[in-house]
């Protein structure tokens, strides 16, 4: 199976081909954000990060950060940076040309004052943009693909219809040698066995285990129990008996395959599969991560109604009942209540969001871009000084 | 919704309430595959779970292809499936 999508100098194939603007502090965000302003077509993607980090954390948002600019679906970037961050467009710039991504950077503090920032800074978007124009869609196996699935405002019916439609999806899409990833881990314990019994290997198994356990020290250290606490009082009204099922519900989004790597967050895979990345269950800090960890294309489930997007992937919206997609039509690209309708099996509406999923690549725009949607939010892991 | 229950994987041995199921009422479902009518020998709320085969006491309650639970008392078909029959798997296959 194949789509058209762009074929990167790095070998790797974007489904968009934006121009981004991106500030690698808070601080120069407002330069940032007035020259994607004056420069139609480019996105500006705006975070509060950059500077404060302490330990681990300075890695972990240099990963998200480069990753996030190094997607496939970006052309070009404009780093903006302030000049004295810890994160500096320099040190970010140097990262993205060794991963092969065009990118120009400006440092606010070496330009004339702000004015003169935006002033210089709208010449380098302006001709980023130019570039990008020489990129053409050329037809692509569906290997080249790396689908993001999530889940979020669920309900009841989320992981009956929706979920384990897109696990097909996943399924026909690992099928075709592409990847899927998912994340939510505080969404996968109760279920830890199920996911440990499918590791490909050994030090999988173990990587699963050890995500999960780090998940539920976190959440103990708090002085909470998730074990004890889940399902709660309205889960158990709803109908769901045990973690395991409501974990299940969650994970079934995935699809069925072996999982054959696990990553942390916004980290890269180095396999072809199915793939589990640590991270929070945060709709907009998920999604960023999987993002920043390579996937072109989001498929977005949901029970209740979310309308969010990103500002670097299409995101696609499954809705898991038919008057959710009576209300928010506008909203929802395909809705799986269908199949409790009678008109679809999960087979069917697997089979059609991998469709959806290649006409979106091939650049059929989602809902959610159609609204401009451009969520983002990278996850924090210490505090900031 | 056409449809009074889910089943979502030929394994399962529950299905899931589409809506409020009477007392008595048929329901026909697929039972491993096959067509069949289980009676809810009680009224289940929705998105609630019905025993589709006699699960026996300590076997496994199957949802989506899973074990979510082992049942603590003989199941009936038929029979409403929630936490007063059914518990969790207990501690952790790392720390077994």
């Amino acid at each position: 199976m194949k789509f058209l999508g762009y074929r990167r100098s790095n070998g790797r194939v974007g489904v968009r081909n934006h121009v981004l603007v991106f500030p690698t502090v808070i601080c120069a965000a407002g330069v940032a954000e007035k020259i994607s302003r004056a420069v139609p077509g480019t996105a500006y993607v705006g975070h509060q990060h950059g500077c404060g980090h302490l330990g681990e954390e300075r890695e972990h948002m240099i990963r998200a950060m480069t990753g996030s600019c190094s997607n496939p679906n970006v052309a070009g970037v404009l780093l903006v940076g302030l000049g004295c961050e810890m994160l500096t467009a320099e040190l970010l710039g140097e990262k993205l040309r060794e991963a092969g991504q065009r990118v120009e950077t400006i440092t606010t503090q070496n330009m004339q004052g702000t004015a003169d920032a935006i002033a210089k800074g709208t010449e380098l978007a302006r001709k980023l943009l130019e570039e990008a124009r020489s990129a053409q869609r050329e037809p692509v196996e569906a290997c080249e693909l790396m689908v993001a699935a999530k889940c979020g405002a669920s309900d009841t019916l989320s992981g009956l219809t929706a979920n384990p439609a897109l696990g097909v999806a996943c399924d026909i899409l690992i099928k075709e040698g592409g990847s899927a990833i998912f994340t939510e881990t505080p969404e996968m314990l109760g279920a830890e066995q199920v996911l440990a019994s499918r590791a490909a290997t050994d030090e999988v198994r173990r990587r699963i285990w050890e995500i999960t356990s780090r998940t539920d020290s976190k959440i103990k250290a708090l002085g909470l129990d998730v074990r004890e606490a889940e399902p709660g009082p309205g889960n158990i009204e709803a109908g769901l008996t045990t973690l395991a099922e409501k974990s299940l519900g969650a994970i079934r989004k995935g699809g069925t395959t072996p999982v054959v790597e696990v990553v942390e967050y916004a980290q890269r895979p180095l396999t072809k599969g199915l793939v589990i990345m640590d991270g929070p269950a945060h709709d907009v800090v998920s999604v960023t991560g999987m993002v920043a960890a390579g996937a072109q294309v989001v498929v977005f489930t949901t029970g209740i109604g979310t309308p969010v997007g990103s500002p670097i992937a299409p995101v696609i919206k499954v809705s898991s009942n038919s008057s959710l997609y009576q209300r928010w039509k506008g909203n929802i690209d395909v809705n799986a209540g269908s199949i409790l309708d009678g008109e679809e099996n999960l087979e069917s509406m697997g089979q059609r969001l991998f469709e959806e999923i290649l006409e979106v690549a091939s650049g059929k725009l989602t809902k959610a871009e159609i609204l401009g949607h451009r969520e983002f939010a990278i996850h924090t892991i210490a505090p900031t000084v | 919704m056409s449809q009074a229950v889910i089943v979502v994987d030929q394994r399962d041995n529950v299905a899931t309430a589409l809506r409020l199921l009477q007392q008595g009422e048929p329901i026909e479902v697929q039972v491993t595959g096959r067509p069949e009518t289980v009676r809810a020998l009680k009224g289940i709320p929705f998105g609630h779970k019905i025993a589709l085969v006699d699960i026996e006491a300590e076997q496994p309650v199957i949802k989506y292809g899973e074990v979510i639970g082992l049942a603590t008392e003989k199941i009936a078909r038929g029979q409403h499936v929630h936490v007063h029959n059914v518990e969790g798997l207990k501690g952790r296959g790392d720390q077994a």
